[in-house]
């Protein structure tokens, strides 16, 4: 039996369009899973030299580097609930299939939480832990006492492995603990209320007992058990495996009627935006990088600052412009077929950009705290991304041919799309191009110059925006047979 | 009048589509039909230019469809569920395709109210997007926003499939005042024989991408058409015997 399984995992795994598509992005991540587990193993190897240097050096108290460890223990378990709540998901899609098969139930279940078990989220805290238990081995602590510890650490991950399955979905329970273990961990920043003192007793206690991991153990075989028949009990399609579906809001945007024309496709934009998961999170990542800004200015590199201007004044237009007909991929036949002109299509995407882009740039004004510079870099960047780099982002987004899922986030951090030599090349001038001008005129004249002919350009791609669209629009009409047949690859 | 001249598809090497002349006159309502894979979908990708003909164009009104896009006015078409917007409210969908076809939102409110038997109480006013309705709901959506803007061609893949046998009977009703019109050309694809000669006013047989009949529509043609199909499959019959 459980080979089925496994040869339907291996199918769904080397069969799914993404893997086909992208090999490299699939490397690229496979790569970065690979650092990750390494960074585990060679942090689990060094913590405890680090950690008694620390001590020696007088920067941490503490009596020895088990005991250090054992008081932020608390914060690495939750911050491992909070990591899987957010991105381990139960595999429910591929069970639909099995559940009128002659498989009993509780095979399936099995099935479905042992793979969970042996999930990445399950490995990675295990590449600490081992080198850790390896190392404490070495420095002469009681063996007994570490093996203990050691089980108890890991019983306690997959403890919360269990958690999860039953937590999923439960963001009444979920987000008061976080806010709560948010605000202890500010306390203990500030020296006000230290909970890891209450906390460290309890971990050290599985040192100083050999047999008190059987504690954690006993409480992972309890929440494994209850993971199992409440994963069992909701293994019905109007239960556990039923989409979630959100009533339905309808709101009156005929406010946007003065626009004309685009009005109609612009309150069909701000609809997408508003009732997707993707595009929601988009938007709200580009509002995210208006604090990019401030990681150059704790780096004190001045000198990237176009850059940070560029991006923090631009963080929506890039996100959300960059992948531009691809929000409409799900209904683009329809689009194809209706009576829609591309320069109004365009147009309208290019005005909520705008929008967008000028809004970033009035919450990004308080850069000037740092300094009159950065107002002025900003100012600058946010002119050169509305007139030239909202029709740049656009001309890209003909070329990308990936269809969005949009009801589903993954992927909205990094997509394959990233691959695409086109795109790649364009980013020349959304991002080369700016920092470019800028220094050519600041070396020259002086940074003032700099800053006005990186406007200027801006006032320029404003002026032959039309001319610009033409050629998009050729683009697009080129592109047309192409894209459609592409969106209709669903995943 | 819509003119097909030596319209072919072929995707690398096997042809799915070859059309050497057709001619479809205004006003008339054609009912294509054939087995999965006979190419009524691919022909009404073409005529909907969603799909770039091999050789050989389609003249629709006397616009050439993969030359100019100024049939996207008169025309209008339900395929699947690509056609639907999934995160609008069936009426927010209706509004919107409405003011792509000019029509304000009262115009689309009394369709709306004239299509209420068609509805049948079910997909509008429940506070649902078109991604959570049953595909039924969905299609009866889809095919009442084909007919926005009084469109002079009508183009609908496969109505009648997942539509409840009560929406089924309003639909040919439709259709059929629909074909009455004689400003509308109407084309629909079923596999369902009667539906398709009850509505239908000439019927087109496809099958491996060849037009095989062309029949004006009689009282003989549901025989003639079933008796066809049954030629078919009873010809595949004895291979199969033979496999086993």
């Amino acid at each position: 039996m459980i080979k089925y399984f496994m040869s339907l995992e291996w199918k769904s795994f080397i069969r799914s369009a993404a893997f086909k598509q992208n090999l490299a992005f699939k490397i690229f991540i496979g790569f970065f899973a690979g650092l990750y587990g390494i960074g585990f193993l060679l942090f689990g190897g060094g913590v405890y030299y680090i950690i008694e240097e620390f001590i020696q050096e007088g920067k941490i108290t503490g009596a020895n580097p088990l005991e250090v460890v054992n008081r932020f223990l608390i914060y690495w378990f939750v911050f491992d609930l909070v990591f899987r709540y957010f991105l381990q998901k139960m595999p429910v899609t591929n069970i639909k299939p099995l559940l009128h098969l002659p498989f009993s139930k509780g095979k399936i279940v099995n099935y479905a939480i042992g793979k969970t078990v042996i999930s990445y989220f399950n490995v990675l805290p295990a590449l600490f832990f081992v080198p850790f238990t390896v190392v404490l081995f070495i420095e002469g602590y009681d063996s007994l006492g570490i093996i203990s510890w050691h089980l108890a650490a890991l019983a306690i991950t997959l403890s919360i492995n269990f958690l999860n399955i039953f937590m999923n979905n439960m963001d009444k329970v979920f987000y008061p603990v976080a806010i709560i273990v948010a605000v202890l961990a500010t306390l203990h920043y500030h020296n006000i209320f230290d909970v890891t003192i209450y906390t460290q007793p309890v971990f050290s206690f599985f040192y100083e007992n050999w047999w008190s991991f059987l504690i954690p153990v006993l409480l992972c075989y309890g929440l494994g058990k209850y993971a199992y028949t409440y994963f069992k009990n909701e293994l019905y399609l109007d239960a556990g495996l039923k989409s979630v579906t959100k009533e339905a809001s309808t709101e009156d945007l005929s406010f946007l009627d003065r626009f004309g024309k685009i009005s109609t496709y612009l309150k069909n934009d701000i609809k997408l935006i508003k009732r997707n998961k993707r595009a929601r999170m988009t938007f709200i990542m580009g509002f995210i990088f208006i604090f990019y800004g401030l990681y150059f200015v704790m780096l004190d590199q001045e000198y990237m600052m176009i850059f940070a201007a560029l991006f923090s004044t631009g963080g929506f237009l890039f996100s959300f412009g960059g992948l531009v007909p691809s929000w409409d991929s799900s209904y683009y036949k329809l689009m194809m077929s209706q009576n829609i002109p591309y320069r109004e299509f365009l147009l309208s995407k290019w005005w909520l950009m705008v929008v967008v882009t000028a809004v970033s740039t009035v919450l990004s004004l308080w850069y000037v705290y740092f300094g009159w510079d950065w107002l002025f870099a900003i100012l600058a960047g946010a002119v050169y991304n509305i007139g030239f780099n909202s029709s740049v982002v656009l001309w890209g987004g003909a070329f990308v041919k990936t269809p969005i899922d949009l009801t589903s986030t993954k992927k909205a951090f990094g997509d394959s799309k990233a691959f695409n030599v086109k795109t790649l090349l364009l980013i020349i001038p959304k991002m080369v191009l700016p920092v470019i001008i800028y220094y050519a005129f600041a070396f020259m004249i002086n940074d003032a110059a700099g800053y006005i002919a990186l406007a200027s350009t801006g006032l320029l791609g404003l002026l032959f925006r039309n001319k610009i669209f033409t050629l998009i629009e050729q683009i697009y009409k080129n592109e047309k047979y192409d894209t459609i047949a592409a969106y209709a690859q669903k995943n | 009048m819509i003119t097909i001249n030596n319209l072919s598809k072929k995707y690398d090497n096997s042809t799915v589509l070859n059309i050497e002349h057709l001619e479809i006159q205004k006003g008339q309502s054609i009912g294509l039909v054939g087995n999965n894979g006979a190419g009524k979908t691919t022909l009404f990708s073409l005529l909907l230019d969603l799909i770039q003909p091999t050789t050989g164009n389609i003249n629709s009104h006397g616009v050439q469809v993969d030359q100019s896009e100024d049939w996207k006015p008169f025309t209008s078409a339900f395929i699947d569920e690509s056609f639907l917007i999934g995160y609008l409210t069936p009426e927010e969908y209706l509004y919107f395709i409405g003011e792509l076809r000019g029509q304000n939102k009262a115009d689309i409110d009394a369709l709306i109210a004239s299509y209420s038997d068609f509805f049948n109480g079910e997909a509008l006013g429940q506070k649902k997007y078109l991604r959570d309705l049953s595909k039924g709901n969905q299609k009866k959506v889809g095919i009442v926003a084909a007919l926005i803007g009084n469109p002079e061609v009508v183009i609908l893949d496969e109505p009648f499939a997942n539509l409840d046998p009560s929406t089924q009977i309003r639909l040919k009703k439709i259709i059929k005042g629909l074909a009455d019109d004689p400003n509308v050309t109407v084309l629909v694809s079923s596999h369902d024989l009667i539906h398709v000669t009850e509505v239908a006013q000439r019927v087109v047989l496809l099958e491996k991408g060849e037009v095989v009949k062309d029949i004006e529509k009689t009282a003989g043609t549901f025989e003639e058409l079933e008796t066809y199909f049954k030629d078919i499959s009873e010809s595949y019959a004895p291979v199969i015997l033979e496999e086993e």
